[in-house]
């Protein structure tokens, strides 16, 4: 069977003006990391606001021997621009059908697991429970499945949620720009799309079916999201997925061009790797360890001194406690990453291992314990 | 002597505000008694009514609020969360911030007159965050602004008096307080800009981020009484070489 081409928009998709993708796609396909020396990593290192070419250099090999450096550097910075202040979330799934074959994933529709959604009554008591930890801001997930976790049916979580939480942001399928207009108005107002990979030959080997297949639609959704009024949007690379230097590269210059193209943005990422799942023997991990991962937050942090750095359960604790603060300025707690699972059951099973477990409560603590200050409250929706 | 600070009638002894973003919660009384506080700002959105860590339950008793509207892109939004900054009780102040750009933070001084005209017509008595512009200064006192605020650098840089002589020029024509606010970095920096006549400081980062912020507090509240004084006092004149030159342009003169 023929497989659809990955770069043409399909019915119903929409198509932007926009010329971030060409440019993103165009500088990383020139990006080669081997060619920067210590020099390069040092002029880099020096300066107050860092050129395309020294982001280059500081998440190139070269900059391996200065980490220890680029950690203090990081750390003035993140304290800089927010101060002690360590955000708190949560993220909720509400579904996890889904219609994509990422190899990768532990949703691929053709992976044996159990699938649920929530329904009205689950979902409220879900956030009933998150919120009674303390917390305000809520991240709801879905797998991709327009038919069974739909739009409006987002949109109705998204309203129940708002009653609960001050922000909710959500990370669901890309959507068209009337679409994140609708869920901005339920009451949402931020949105994380991964591109998972910027390389579009691997990115079509990982998604052969399905619409995610399909990498520019993907790749423009914080984009509209922008256009439908979200007031944020976070990026990310799935690193280890296929060569991570180049795909942190391309996902700080993504971020970089729409916050060119839309100053107000808020700006994030997160730095997902690649984690033990049920098809992982599929998957090369690519090398990504704790050092390599250290390096593109660093190097996120020097290169987009104001944007948002959020480290996720995927990581253990100890390293999560210790990112907190330096580079990451957002984290999460309380964490379930099956359907539900806070309040009852989970209704379906995870996408992913966490490695931190730890209750709000007790990250608060941690938190606190560092000589920082968690924040539950950051945002005001008027 | 009598040398209040002023600031929409209300009556301040200390010229030193803080802003509270960036601290641990825990250090607020401490930072506020060692630098002899009267006034701290509060970001709204930080304010978890009922909940953990609310920054309000952390403000002593005496300190007058100076709520302000970060998050707001543009003036509708500056308008809307200073309302509810009243509706919650934090009194008539409000401290307008405007800002539509989320790398450097820069406000937007034409949002900002139009968020100030609405809020003093409401009876706020408004603080607007600006860039030092003498224009919109003149405009943002026409609209009824009860104090004018204008960055000394950009926010959390700590680099200190970079719009210095922009900020002369509204001490010197602009007839309300100027309080110079984000970019000061050091005491010593806090001390030169009371030096040059400007009314009060506000700063955060650079306490928030030093090793000892109860102590830190105190220096900057040394700095500034220190600049304060020798504003009061008129400094001694300051002239160049050239200006002592021993065969004088004027030495001609016989009457």
């Amino acid at each position: 069977m023929e497989k659809t081409n990955h770069m043409e928009y399909q019915k119903g998709m929409e198509a932007i003006d926009s010329n971030i993708m060409n440019q993103v796609l165009s500088l990383t396909s020139e990006y080669d990391y081997s060619k920067y020396t210590d020099r390069d990593v040092e002029i880099a290192l020096m300066k107050s606001r860092l050129s395309l070419d020294d982001y280059g250099a500081v998440l190139s090999p070269a900059a391996a021997p200065f980490l220890e450096y680029m950690a203090h550097k990081a750390a003035m910075e993140t304290k800089k621009h927010f101060g002690n202040s360590v955000s708190m979330f949560t993220p909720l799934y509400i579904a996890n059908y889904c219609e994509n074959h990422c190899v990768y994933c532990g949703f691929n529709c053709h992976n044996k697991i159990r699938r649920g959604k929530l329904n009205p009554g689950e979902l409220e008591e879900e956030l009933k429970e998150i919120a009674s930890t303390g917390l305000r801001e809520i991240l709801i997930l879905t797998g991709e499945a327009r038919n069974a976790s739909g739009v409006q049916y987002i949109g109705d979580a998204v309203k129940l949620a708002s009653h609960y939480f001050s922000t909710v942001g959500l990370e669901i399928y890309p959507l068209n720009s009337d679409e994140y207009a609708f869920l901005h108005e339920c009451g949402a107002d931020f949105v994380c799309v991964y591109q998972e990979t910027y390389n579009t030959d691997k990115y079509q080997l990982v998604h052969p079916r399905g619409p995610k297949r399909i990498f520019p639609y993907r790749f423009n959704a914080q984009e509209r999201a922008l256009l439908g009024g979200m007031r944020g949007v976070a990026f990310g690379s799935l690193l280890g997925l296929d060569d991570f230097r180049k795909d942190a590269f391309a996902a700080g210059l993504h971020a970089y061009f729409i916050q060119q193209k839309y100053p107000y943005a808020e700006i994030s990422f997160s730095v997902p790797r690649l984690r033990p799942f049920i098809n992982n023997e599929q998957n090369n991990p690519n090398g990504v360890h704790e050092k390599q991962l250290l390096q593109v937050m660093l190097a996120y942090r020097l290169f987009m001194p104001f944007a948002g750095i959020t480290i996720s359960t995927r990581e253990r604790a100890g390293f999560r406690d210790n990112v907190a603060g330096l580079a990451a300025n957002k984290i999460s707690a309380g964490v379930s990453v099956g359907v539900g699972g806070h309040k009852n059951d989970e209704k379906g099973d995870e996408q992913f291992e966490i490695s931190d477990s730890r209750s709000v409560e007790q990250v608060h603590e941690m938190i606190l314990s560092r000589g920082l200050q968690p924040v539950y409250s950051d945002y005001i929706r008027v | 002597m009598n040398d209040k600070l002023v600031i929409g009638g209300h009556e301040f002894e200390s010229r030193f505000i803080l802003g509270s973003g960036k601290f641990s919660l825990d250090m607020t009384k401490a930072v506020i008694e060692n630098g002899n506080v009267e006034m701290a700002t509060l970001a709204l959105r930080r304010a978890n009514v009922g909940g953990e860590e609310n920054i309000l339950d952390y403000m002593p008793e005496g300190i007058t609020l100076l709520p302000n509207t970060s998050g707001a892109r543009n003036a509708n939004e500056a308008v809307r969360i200073a309302r509810l900054a009243r509706e919650i009780g934090c009194g008539d102040f409000v401290k307008v911030e405007v800002v539509n750009d989320s790398r450097y933070l820069m406000p937007d001084n034409y949002e900002t007159i139009k968020a100030t005209e609405i809020l003093a017509k409401e009876g706020f008595i408004v603080m607007p965050y600006m860039y030092p512009d003498l224009n919109a200064a003149r405009a943002m006192a026409q609209a009824g602004a009860a104090a004018i605020m204008p960055l000394a650098a950009p926010i959390g840089s700590n680099k200190g008096l970079s719009t210095k002589d922009f900020i002369q020029i509204l001490v010197d024509e602009i007839n309300l307080p100027i309080i110079v606010d984000a970019g000061i970095g050091r005491p010593s920096q806090a001390c030169e800009a009371m030096e040059m006549g400007v009314a009060a400081i506000m700063c955060n980062t650079a306490v928030a981020t030093a090793g000892d912020v109860a102590l830190m507090a105190k220096a900057f509240r040394l700095a500034i009484e220190a600049g304060r004084a020798a504003y009061l006092s008129g400094l001694g004149r300051v002239l160049s070489y050239k200006a002592e030159a021993s065969s004088p342009l004027t030495g001609f003169l016989e009457d």
